[in-house]
């Protein structure tokens, strides 16, 4: 579903991603690690289409279409999502409501019915429950005092609630405890299906031992330098990434 | 491909739909302004004397003061000899009742969303619907004359209730208060008249929706708003005018008194033509809005949403005279392309333990700019005295601009005074947000604008809260991208 080709990408002036290959089919996990600065961030922003990211080379493309020819909203249409590593606060704009609001206009997108108030809220019921997420976040404004844990099963529950066809997680783990990232953990299981793919961005094996993926990639200096099982994340947890580094360096000479 | 004139003006009329022009044979009384027109506008009105005398001191006050120029506006001279000052829609008598009324003056308030007839009337809210000079008709009078509430237009008021007028006119707003109130003294045309008799809790909403329709005229109305003790009444004023290439003058005045234990709600919705994307037209709206608490315990609130206007002059004030009185401000200000708005109020502590709330919210997009101006004054009497107020900008582009003068003056050492103000852009990071969860970016705008202004809308009754939001997706259509 989403083929990623030889992708390079600055910011800045400043080459962050230097020819990143992925393939990721439905049904399909792939978890993504590797150094703080290697360029996860900059991948999954780039999926989404964030503005001042500059595409030198390279191409993705989502199903038939061209993804990076498609404006944000457009891409969230088509089914990507994306969990942000640092949710935006939007105070005052009630949490449903604003979901509500992305709902219906993907679903508008896709010349599809809108859900009215009543439909809409059965359908979160139903998610909040399978999340165990308090019943209050819903009346508070997007993430606006949120916790730095609730901010992150917020994106879940609205990922459980968009239902994408690609969910791209960033460090959604991170800063949880260990509570919340096993329901983290269920609201990504709970998903899982074969039409669906996920892109795991994680520091931690943690996540994967709740999540176990079927691909884990190495991403270091703007490229995935190596690819495994999931084997791989306890390898990597035991050695480190210099292994890998290493490895490379080995190969190459 | 460039656009033609024509389509620029439909474009321009979707993004200002109450700039149309009502084609109906007024009566006009020539520009220009002298003790004669202050006379020929009391004498078309059949006033009695006394008033006739109260408007000729006020011309002649007027006289003797220059425009006032400490605000932060930007205003090319105004010619006050160009200006008409009064105009009518022809009607043979006086209507005696709706049915009456001219059918193209109900059409065009019937365009406005303003229904006057009795099939299609809005639900629970009487209105009294100006237009230019005069008031064109009230609804609900006999539902609320049941029980003992007076809404009519104030030409009638002087003529059905001149003790009432007499006893309250000018107590709150003096003709010498400024500039303006004093030209608003010599020449006001129509406003409404709304008077709660003791203990009444008025049945429904009151409101007011001001139309200027003829060409080179100002609108100077008068609204005097009085509770005696233990009333309630919630009141309302919506107001619109055709696009015009010519500025032009509204200059109101507002009055209202609340006895003991009295509540008085008073909320606007203005959304005044604000001339072009270039600054080419537009209305001049200076105001002066003052409401006295002078019962103990007695409350007024003022809420209001400025989207109109090329230029706003405006700050609803409250005396605290009684004990525990309370004032609030409730102000959302938008100010887009050419915009500019000096809005603000006074909150001023005369009696004990007298608390004030201010929330102003001001929006700058295109090159609008915008002024929070406040004055918090506790007078040596005002023991236990508490004001908080919160007041926030929210800029829209790179090219507008928010200003803040909070001032404070506290006589009384008890006194605590709060002031709390931000700044904040639209970020980038919460545009990408909501259009990375599929909302588009005009959407985003007027989602995270309606956020900000969460506090004010709720303040408002649900319909016009409704329509407040409305207004503002339209004004800031093209504000962003
Ligand atoms: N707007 C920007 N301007 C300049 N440099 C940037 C910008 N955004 C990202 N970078 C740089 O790009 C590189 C990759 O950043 P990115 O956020 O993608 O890393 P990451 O792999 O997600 O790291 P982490 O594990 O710490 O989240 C970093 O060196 C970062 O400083
Ligand atoms: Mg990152």
């Amino acid at each position: 579903m989403l083929t990623i080709d030889d992708l390079h990408v600055s910011v800045a002036g400043k080459a962050i991603l230097k020819g990143l290959d992925l393939v990721v089919q439905p049904g399909e996990v792939h978890a993504i690690m590797g150094p703080n600065g290697a360029g996860k961030s900059t991948l999954a922003a780039v999926l989404a289409g964030r503005e001042g990211y500059e595409v030198t080379a390279g191409s993705v493309r989502f199903h038939d279409a061209d993804l990076l020819a498609l404006a944000p909203e457009e891409r969230a249409a088509a089914g990507v999502f994306l969990a942000f590593q640092y949710p935006v606060e939007i105070p005052g704009v009630n949490n449903t409501y604003f979901l509500r609001a992305a709902y219906n206009a993907q679903r508008k997108a896709r010349g599809e019915p809108e859900l009215d108030s009543v439909q809409f809220l059965r359908r979160v019921r139903e998610k909040l429950k399978i999340l165990s997420l308090p019943e209050d976040l819903l009346h508070r404004g997007v993430n606006s005092g949120f916790s730095g844990g609730e901010k992150k099963r917020n994106e879940i529950f609205q990922m459980a609630v968009l239902e994408p066809a690609l969910a791209v997680l960033d460090e959604t783990d991170s800063g949880l405890d260990i509570d919340a990232l096993r329901q983290v953990a269920e609201g990504v299981n709970s998903l899982r299906s074969a039409q669906r793919g996920f892109v795991l961005i994680t520091h931690y094996q943690r996540l994967l031992d709740y999540v176990v993926p079927d691909f884990v990639h190495v991403l270091a200096d703007g490229r995935i330098v190596e690819s495994g099982g999931p084997g791989l994340a306890g390898e990597l947890e035991a050695h480190g990434y210099a292994w890998v580094a290493d490895r490379k360096v080995g190969g190459a000479a | 491909m460039a656009a033609t004139p024509q389509q620029i003006a439909d474009r321009l009329g979707q993004r200002y739909s109450a700039g149309f022009v009502t084609d109906i044979e007024s009566d006009v009384v020539p520009p220009g302004l002298d003790e004669d027109v202050v006379r020929l506008i009391s004498a078309k009105k059949g006033e009695p004397d006394w008033l006739t005398q109260w408007r000729l001191q006020a011309f002649r006050h007027w006289l003797t003061l220059p425009m006032p120029e400490w605000a932060k506006l930007d205003i090319a001279p105004i010619d006050f000899q160009a200006v008409s000052y009064y105009a009518a829609p022809n009607q043979k008598n006086r209507p005696k009742s709706l049915d009456e009324v001219d059918p193209k003056l109900l059409e065009t308030f019937d365009k406005l969303g303003v229904p006057l007839h009795e099939r299609a009337r809005l639900a629970g809210v009487a209105v009294d619907a100006v237009f230019d000079s005069v008031s064109v008709g009230t609804t609900f009078r006999k539902e609320l004359a049941e029980v003992g509430v007076i809404f009519c237009s104030f030409s009638e008021a002087v003529r059905e209730h001149p003790e009432l007028v007499r006893k309250y006119l000018g107590t709150v707003v003096p003709h010498t208060d400024n500039f303006f109130a004093a030209l608003n003294s010599a020449v006001f045309s129509d406003g409404s008249f709304v008077f709660i008799p003791r203990g009444v809790r008025c049945p429904m909403e009151l409101s007011t929706y001001f139309r200027i329709n003829a060409r080179d005229t100002g609108q100077f109305e008068r609204t005097l708003i009085v509770a005696e003790d233990d009333s309630q009444v919630s009141y309302l004023e919506g107001c619109t005018a055709p696009m015009r290439d010519e500025n032009q003058l509204h200059a109101a005045v507002v009055e209202l008194v609340a006895l003991d234990r009295a509540q008085i709600k008073y909320s606007t919705v203005q959304n005044w033509y604000p001339g072009d994307e270039n600054g080419v037209g537009g209305i001049y709206n200076f105001v002066t809005k003052r409401g006295a608490c002078r019962g103990v315990r007695s409350k007024i609130s003022w809420t209001q949403v400025e989207t109109g206007s090329a230029i706003t002059w405006k700050y609803p004030s409250c005396v605290l005279l009684g004990e525990e009185s309370v004032g609030e401000f409730y102000s959302v200000a938008l100010t887009h392309h050419r915009q500019q708005a000096d809005t603000g109020t006074k909150m001023i502590h005369l009696g004990r333990n007298t608390r004030s709330k201010i929330v102003a919210k001001g929006i700058s997009a295109g090159r609008g700019q915008q002024t929070y101006r406040g004055l918090v004054k506790v007078q040596p009497t005002a023991a236990g005295a508490r004001n908080h107020t919160q007041c926030d900008s929210l800029l829209i582009g790179k090219q507008c601009g928010a200003h803040t003068f909070p001032y404070i003056e506290v006589r009384h050492p008890d006194a605590v005074v709060e002031h709390e103000a931000t700044t904040s852009k639209i970020s980038e990071d919460q545009l990408f947000y909501c259009r990375a969860r599929g909302i588009g970016e005009e959407d985003a705008v007027s989602m995270i604008v309606d956020g900000f202004c969460r506090e004010v809308f709720r303040e408002l009754p649900m319909e016009f809260a409704v329509e407040a939001k409305r207004l503002l997706e339209v004004s800031l259509e093209g504000a962003v991208g």
